[in-house]
């Protein structure tokens, strides 16, 4: 049994060899041959391609791991876009996805093995900004630029000019929040924070900074993958605070208003753009129709041609509605890649690096030009709620 | 005051269900001396079974529960034939090495079948609503949960005291070549253990998943983590230890973060601290036996 | 020394004929492993991402050796390694990083002031921050060791795994110590492939030296039999203690060169399923044998990229698969489940790599082979 089983076990690794034409190299042999970066799935293409026939967009996403979700999400918008522009400056676009497994070590490897060994032209993602930050030298180094799609940390585009970003920034929507919830006339805020995620303390920061510390009644934090959080919720709602700001994951949200709502307790919750998931009504049920959070895309209030094109895109491919905000992101992000190329006229780094600095865009999440850090400027932002089980359009908030 | 009984009310709810799971985790170290890390991943893998059967093919819920159970329980089966029994003569690591890449396994499969992407835990019943009783608000399902935890313990507690199979389970947990040679089927009894204990894993997901209704392929790890140090704290390999060890661990959580807020953010830690310092002071648990080592 | 000098001299002369052989393909061996380095380093053999992948196998390499030495050669179960890396890699980092890239990563709460002008800089910066990441670690273990090493098996596993995430949460909370969940980026890129593999070589020669040795001796004994070993007068706590605090530095600076060579950490990367994965390496390679985790971590970190294949879609002969993110993680875990039920003792055993025992591996091969395809013995079952 043992013996048959080996020999099988050798066999298929032999036979894993043979198809991917010999790989592993890293024992010493110097056989610097990478692996193809097979589009086999799609197409019978060439399998060694040169710079000269086709561009190479590398995805840098996290597609297993603790934030699989978030990577998948932002992969259907990346594969919707390329369904819409699969071409730039008359070459065919191929996508490379590369997963870095939400863990930092691997997100290294990954973007190595996207600029060194698949010799992408560019980079769009990634959900999550720790993989973001961990990676950026390796895409600065090799002169790659990057498009972050949901990446807030101020630390990923830091002192890396090749890192870009096509979404809100932490400042942005904590601000923008502490001022909307003092021109709703609320006084006095609660925050219950995830402590373990950095896009969690960010927003909180800056909320507290803009609502004024001394308006904030109470504190709690949590950590991730925590489900229950009633001894949060009933600790600050001792405090008798009008309004709870809870940055934190879809997932968290929705279970947190769920308890808050078991609990007996009617507050409006404030929240930012990674609440737009339907993941978040779908746990939280009828008491997530007491919060408003800050979003950039607004599938039916004012439709413009950017996202009339992406809903029917996504629709033909997919079917249905995108789940998550973020989505939205992919698209943008891939179409700034392209529309990246398509000024710079080539694909060389330094190059695009410089197209992007002066590029100005509109995309599905609105008007996309980024500052000297490689942020998008951002000016205006949606909030919106949760009404039968569907998201609603509050009102546009622009901030100056 | 009705603030302090409000977070008792808390404590008790997140009790409950850290004792309903921890019973399964219990129920396997008492009688096979493994402890089965892959346990929290069986929960989700139970969970997602739900999901598929109440949500995707609209089955009748009470009809529903059934196959979930026998499902995970097959589950369970399948897992301790393929990844348990060849190596059973093993030293102890080996086994426990071997649930860490079950665990590995399942996390992985389940991200590739049902993708990451979050889904909703399908609500039964009116387990959802809740009470008011002097100022304290409870779910309707924070009472269900403690009786089907009593029952299920019951139920156990017989299984394993007056029946024959029950008997087995005891001789195979005090010595396996003994148990053999007295004419105990092992490998049965050791597969229907493993079948009680997903099970249970399986009552216990559909109890959690109506108080914390999100699914995704990771979701069992804390659950996981957590239910596995309320066994520790009750005295591992007893199911009775597992109740009291999930209640106050539920109650030590909730009551750190209302004693004092600022401290949240450690909550976790609280609970490998208490893990630490009951293992430290009574290394076998709360209601543990004594185990001396043979020479 | 006066010792070493004498034997080395003895080189010349007392040899055997196999010994002399033996010497002569060590000497060749380091020879070819250092021009390869070499040239590594010029980026003449392989590109970066290859340096990379080499780089990161060196460093868990090191973190396998650390595990081995606990849990393989003392034979206490310990999980704890993910929160000594924690420890050596925060200490690095905040030691090796430039008071202006501190002052910006600090940008939520600014970084306590006993920390904020401290920049050791370049290779003897990276050094003594390494030596420091591996005492404090080192203490750190100590002070754990005190109440977790009366603990036995199971327990003593999840004593240190709870230790573990003890010091993740705390690291995610100290704000002005640790940047919090922010992590800390722009961490100087100090180690190149001469310091980790270097570092590798150093404790791979350390572990064999301190396994000659009476304590060495004394690690074996308490993992074969506890009481046996505390019969014959061996102090266990005294000994479990020291291969924990040992392993603890060896962890403290695995965590250090792995923050050079990442250039970024935050907390989540300390998870606990970060020991899982160093487990893994040692039980692939085999408990207690220090060849096996060097090869263990190679094959491990290789296989996990050369998997990457897996991702992309590929065709089977006439048979199309599609791109199914993911697969490669299900395939990598699959593997090791075959792995841990049929090489129980993983590739080595407790056994080490010497030139003797390959020549017989080689001569015995044919056999080997032909014993496969013979008939099997009826009646066998035996395990």
């Amino acid at each position: 049994m043992k013996k048959t089983l080996t020999l099988v076990m050798a066999l298929l690794l032999t036979l894993a060899l043979v198809l991917t034409g010999c790989g592993g190299n890293a024992n010493g042999g110097a056989t610097p041959e990478p692996v193809t970066p097979t589009d086999s799935g799609t197409d019978p293409a060439p399998v060694e391609t040169g710079d000269d026939d086709v561009i190479k967009v590398g995805i840098f996403e996290p597609l297993t791991g603790a934030n699989a979700a978030g990577g998948q999400m932002e992969l259907e918008g990346i594969k919707v876009a390329h369904s819409l522009v699969g071409e730039v400056l008359g070459k065919k676009i191929v996508l490379v996805e590369m997963d870095n497994k939400s863990d930092d070590v691997e997100a290294v490897t990954a973007a190595e093995r996207l600029v060194n060994s698949e010799k992408v032209d560019i980079v769009v993602g990634s959900w999550g900004s720790s993989v973001c930050i961990a990676a950026g030298d390796t895409f600065m180094n090799a002169k790659v630029p990057a498009i972050g799609t949901s990446c807030t940390n101020p630390l990923v585009t830091l002192d890396n000019p090749y890192y870009f970003r096509v979404c809100y920034l932490d400042d942005f929507q904590g601000t923008l929040l502490a001022n909307f919830a003092k021109q709703e006339g609320y006084k006095t805020a609660a925050v219950i924070t995830d402590v373990s995620d950095t896009y969690a303390i960010g927003l909180k920061k800056y909320f507290v900074d803009a609502f004024g510390a001394e308006n904030i009644v109470a504190e709690a934090q949590f950590n991730k993958g925590d489900q229950d959080f009633t001894a949060q919720i009933t600790s600050v709602m001792a405090a008798n605070p009008e309004v709870i700001f809870a940055p934190s994951g879809y997932a968290e949200a929705g279970l947190m208003m769920k308890q808050a709502a078991d609990l007996g307790y009617n507050i409006l919750f404030l929240g930012a753009d990674t609440w737009e998931t339907e993941v978040m009504f779908e746990v939280g049920g009828v008491a997530t129709e007491n919060c408003r959070f800050t979003t950039f895309f607004d599938a039916d209030a004012a439709p413009t041609p950017e996202s009339t094109q992406f809903l029917t895109a996504y629709e033909a491919m997919f079917g249905g509605k995108p789940k998550g905000a973020v989505t939205a992101l992919g698209y943008d992000a891939y179409m700034v890649a392209i529309a990246a190329i398509e000024k710079a006229g080539t694909t060389d780094g330094e190059a695009l690096q410089k197209a992007l600095t002066e590029l100005d865009v509109t995309g599905v999440t609105g008007r996309c030009v980024f500052d000297e850090n490689g942020d998008a400027v951002k000016n205006q932002a949606i909030i919106k709620t949760v009404q039968d089980g569907g998201f609603k359009y509050i009102s546009t908030v622009v901030v100056d | 005051m009705a603030l302090f009984w409000q977070n008792v009310a808390n404590g008790l709810t997140v009790g409950s269900l850290y004792a309903l799971v921890a019973i399964g985790y219990t129920m396997v170290y008492g009688i096979l001396r493994l402890i089965n890390f892959a346990h929290g991943d069986i929960f989700m893998m139970a969970m997602y079974f739900a999901f598929f059967a109440i949500s995707i093919f609209y089955i009748p819920w009470y009809i529903a529960i059934i196959l979930v159970l026998v499902a995970t329980m097959l589950l369970g089966m399948l897992i301790e034939k393929t990844a348990y029994a060849p190596i059973r003569n093993a030293p102890r690591i080996s086994l426990l090495i071997s649930s860490i890449g079950v665990s590995y396994l399942l996390e992985n499969l389940a991200t590739v079948l049902f993708t990451g992407v979050p889904r909703q835990f399908p609500s039964i019943g009116s387990l959802q609503n809740s009470l008011v009783i002097g100022g304290v608000t409870i779910q309707q399902l924070a009472i269900y949960t403690p009786v089907v935890m009593l029952i299920l313990v019951a139920l156990l507690l017989t299984l394993i005291n007056k029946t024959k199979t029950g008997m087995a389970m005891r001789a195979v947990s005090k010595d396996f070549e003994t148990a053999k040679l007295m004419g105990v089927n092992i490998n049965r009894t050791i597969s229907s253990t493993f079948a009680i204990g997903s099970m249970l894993a399986a009552v216990g997901a559909i109890m959690w998943g109506q108080k914390y209704p999100q699914i995704q392929p990771y979701i069992g790890v804390m659950p996981g983590l957590k239910c596995f140090i309320a066994a520790v704290i009750g005295g591992i390999g007893n199911i009775k230890g597992a109740v009291v060890g999930g209640l106050l661990l539920g109650m030590l959580e909730i009551m750190i973060v209302y004693a004092q807020p600022g401290l949240s953010g450690y909550k976790d830690a609280f609970a490998f601290v208490a893990l630490i310092l009951v293992l430290l002071i009574r290394p076998t648990g709360l209601f543990g036996e004594k185990v001396t080592d043979k020479v | 020394m006066e010792k070493n000098k004498t034997r080395f001299r003895g080189i010349a002369s007392g040899l055997t004929k196999n010994k002399r052989r033996n010497l002569l393909l060590s000497m060749i061996a380091i020879i070819a492993l250092t021009v390869f380095l070499h040239f590594t380093e010029q980026g003449a053999t392989v590109g970066s991402y290859e340096v990379r992948v080499l780089n990161l196998c060196a460093v868990y390499a090191v973190l396998a050796l650390s595990m081995n030495l606990i849990n393989g050669f003392t034979g206490q179960f310990s999980l704890g390694t993910a929160g000594f890396m924690a420890i050596g890699a925060y200490t690095t980092s905040l030691l090796i990083m430039p008071v202006s890239v501190k002052a910006k990563v600090f940008y939520l709460e600014p970084i306590v002031p006993w920390l904020e002008n401290v920049h050791w800089e370049g290779n003897f910066g990276l050094f003594g921050a390494l030596l420091v990441a591996g005492l404090i670690t080192a203490v750190a273990a100590f002070i754990i060791g005190f109440p977790v090493l009366r603990l036995k098996g199971d327990y003593l596993a999840i004593a240190t795994l709870g230790f573990s995430e003890i010091i993740r949460i705390v690291f995610t909370n100290t704000q002005s110590v640790t940047n919090g969940s922010t992590g800390i980026k722009s961490i100087p890129n100090t180690a190149n492939i001469w310091w980790t593999f270097g570092v590798m070589a150093f404790f791979v020669v350390f572990m064999l030296r301190l396994m000659k040795t009476s304590y060495g001796r004394a690690f074996k004994c308490i993992r074969d039999d506890e009481v046996a070993a505390e019969s014959m007068g061996i102090s266990l706590f005294k000994h479990k203690m020291l291969s924990f605090v040992i392993s603890g530095f060896m962890a403290g600076v695995g965590g250090g060169l792995m923050a050079s060579v990442l250039g970024a950490i935050t907390p989540l990367l300390f998870r606990f399923i970060l020991a899982y994965d160093i487990l893994l390496i040692v039980v692939l390679g085999g408990m207690g044998s220090i060849t096996g985790s060097i090869v263990g971590a190679f094959l491990i970190t290789t296989a996990k990229e050369w998997l990457r294949w897996l991702d992309a879609g590929f065709n089977i002969g006439p048979i199309k698969v599609p791109q199914i993110a993911g697969l490669r993680m299900v395939v990598f875990s699959a593997l090791l489940m075959l792995v841990i039920l049929f090489y129980r003792r993983g590739l080595f055993g407790n056994k080490e790599f010497s030139w003797d025992g390959m020549f017989r591996l080689i001569k015995n091969a044919p056999k080997r082979v032909a014993a496969w395809f013979k008939p099997k013995p009826k009646g066998g079952g035996a395990k």
